[in-house]
């Protein structure tokens, strides 16, 4: 018999029950921590990867790359300009378009409706949010593209042409189609995060103005300038899945590499070009350039994303339910 | 001395606010109500067109039979399916022992700055483009094994489950009532002893929710397989070898110059639909009912 087994009738002293379990708590602990460094070692390989794929380019193009519009794949030149012009003109086109009916959509479920059509309503914007981005694409490719293409975009033509946004053909595929399949893509994300947030800051804010006198529109005034750091951080979360949005943008946008200042040009986006042309590349550097894209991708993703989710703790002191459901 | 309460109040204006600020009122209201409008339509819009001009081509050949040429009448996407089916499950062992452990220990253990530096990152990573993680199963995969596969598919579509299921693991780890955790102790058992035989138990259920969940938004996923399986037009059940995939394959359908391919994309684009949405729909109604 060991010295360290207690003697019978005397108590067991925490000492014992540290022996008895023995290398197995500390065991059992280092293998759970071992799956959460396995987050950051993921994180970090998508960074070494898109760095360690893009170096033929970094090397051979520099800051160049940011600037040049030339993506030549016959003469091994790449310049990502078109792309990132893509990507901005679709993203903001989204972002205008979203944003407006969205916070309306929200504070109408939050702090409006009745609580039974509320809680039906935010169900099925969770539910919205589930459709997958193919599904968007197959729509907007067969259903919006012949719409805008014979009574929208014609009428924009006739009646707006004067402005250099609204010049040109109506072909139905380009930025002005992906634009509006992303705004409906992000509306679910920026209606249930902002409507999370009014909850979570509104009540006392909403009891004192009506208590002094304030109408519905004037509370309202008081809590969304509670809220607003809240939802400017939902915006960047949305604004961050526009800019990565993939499937649907590469089916409507018409994937040129032209800078249109016409919204009813056909372009491309960092995302689409990369799914385009990637399992086509002709050459190493072809391949390098567009992974050197998902990298800037990726940098400006994660930027916006950091920011965002901090916006929103900030807002709601914390609450984990309101910052993760982003 | 002053006035009584009941005197003040009398001295109040009468009537409430005036007609302009009862119109702006009006106004904002109206404008709320109008702005969810704008946000519900294009979606009921948007389901409407997929149901009506999917569910021509829905019938059992399309589930149970391959694709054919073009211009032949029927087939299906038997393959897509069957590969959908094995991208997912593959992707599910993966995403749900890292994610359930990770989520266990943020529960479990999860004080200080690792376990808030751990959180953080997983939103993080949640926010990555699916694209960006594509290609970096690209060249963690597909340039090792040196072709595209199965295998490469699930893992980036793992990648891309693992901060959901980390979070909900995490969740309904917490919901187990502290209770258990301390009979369990009393009674002797080590702490991996409780987690293991008493606090996993009783959360298992949400966890296997939550990550069916997290599964069927994987299954619609097509981005990240461009790079990855690539897509297949035979039978493949194979995990080294390119397999098709039922996003994939809609996006090609769609893509074609053909009107019987666009009918099956848009019957692929229903079951799809169907799949992900109808699943997502009664977990959370589940939930909802249980919770």
């Amino acid at each position: 018999m060991t010295s360290s087994a207690p003697a019978i009738g005397r108590p067991l002293a925490r000492a014992d029950v540290r022996a008895r379990a023995g290398l197995a708590d500390p065991a059992y602990r280092a293998l759970l921590t071992l799956f959460a460094v396995g987050v950051f070692a993921v994180l970090a390989l998508i960074v070494w990867e898109c760095a360690r794929g893009a170096a033929p380019s970094l090397a051979a193009f520099g800051w160049r790359f940011l600037v040049s519009a030339d993506w030549d794949p016959v003469a091994e030149k790449f310049g990502a300009l078109p792309y990132l012009y893509g990507t901005l003109v679709t993203s903001a086109m989204a972002m205008l378009l979203a944003v407006p009916p969205c916070i309306g959509a929200a504070v109408f479920l939050a702090e409006l409706a009745p609580r039974g059509f509320g809680a039906v309503a935010s169900f099925l914007v969770e539910l919205l949010a589930s459709i997958t981005s193919i599904v968007f694409g197959v729509w907007g490719l067969f259903v919006l593209a012949p719409w805008l293409r014979v009574v929208i975009e014609p009428w924009l033509i006739a009646h707006l042409g004067f402005l250099p946004l609204f010049r040109g053909f109506p072909f139905g595929l380009g930025f002005l189609n992906a634009g509006i399949v992303l705004a409906i893509m992000i509306a679910p994300t920026i209606v249930s995060i902002s409507r999370e947030i009014l909850l979570a800051t509104s009540r006392t804010l909403r009891e004192a103005s009506l208590a002094l006198g304030a109408t519905r529109a004037e509370s309202l005034a008081v809590t969304l300038d509670a809220a607003r750091p809240g939802i400017l951080g939902a915006m960047i979360l949305a604004l961050g899945r526009a800019l990565g949005e993939t499937m649907a943008v590469t089916m409507v946008i018409g994937n040129t590499n032209r800078i249109s200042a016409s919204l009813l040009g056909s372009g491309a986006t960092m995302a689409s070009v990369i799914a385009n042309e990637f399992t086509e590349a002709t050459s190493k550097l072809h391949l390098a350039a567009l992974i050197e894209l998902a990298l800037v991708l990726f940098a400006v993703t994660v930027v916006l994303n950091a920011a965002a989710r901090l916006l929103v703790r900030w807002t709601t002191g914390g609450r984990r339910d309101v910052a993760g459901a982003a | 001395m002053s006035p009584a309460p009941r005197d003040r109040l009398a001295a109040l204006p009468r009537g409430g606010p005036g007609l302009a600020r009862r119109a702006w009122n009006a106004l904002v209201l109206a404008g709320c109500g109008a702005g969810l409008a704008l946000v519900l339509l294009p979606m009921i819009m948007l389901v409407a067109h997929i149901v009506a001009r999917g569910l021509p081509g829905l019938s059992l050949a399309f589930f149970v039979s391959m694709p054919k040429p073009v211009g032949e009448p029927g087939g299906g996407m038997a393959n897509a399916i069957v590969g959908t089916m094995i991208l997912v499950g593959a992707c599910g062992l993966i995403a749900v022992r890292v994610g359930g452990g990770t989520g266990l220990y943020l529960a479990e253990y999860g004080r200080g700055p690792f376990a808030g530096a751990v959180r953080y990152a997983a939103e993080l990573l949640a926010g990555v483009p699916s694209i960006v993680v594509g290609v970096a199963a690209y060249g963690l995969v597909v340039l090792t094994i040196g072709h595209f596969s199965a295998i490469a598919g699930a893992i980036a579509l793992a990648i891309l489950m693992l901060p959901t299921i980390v979070r909900s693991t995490e969740e309904v780890v917490r919901l187990v009532p502290r209770s258990y955790r301390e009979a369990a102790l009393a009674l002797g058992a080590p702490r991996w002893r409780v987690v293991q035989s008493v606090v996993l138990p009783a959360a298992s259920a949400g966890i296997v929710t939550a990550s069916m969940l997290a599964l069927a938004r994987a299954a619609g996923e097509t981005a990240p397989l461009l790079l990855t399986a690539l897509g297949n037009r035979f039978w493949s059940v194979a995990l080294d070898q390119p397999i098709a995939s039922l996003p994939v394959m809609i996006f090609d359908y769609a893509r074609a110059p053909y009107s019987d391919w666009n009918q099956q994309a848009w019957t692929g684009a229903l079951v799809l639909l169907l799949l992900v949405t109808a699943v997502s729909a009664m977990l959370r109604l589940a939930v909802r009912r249980i919770g």
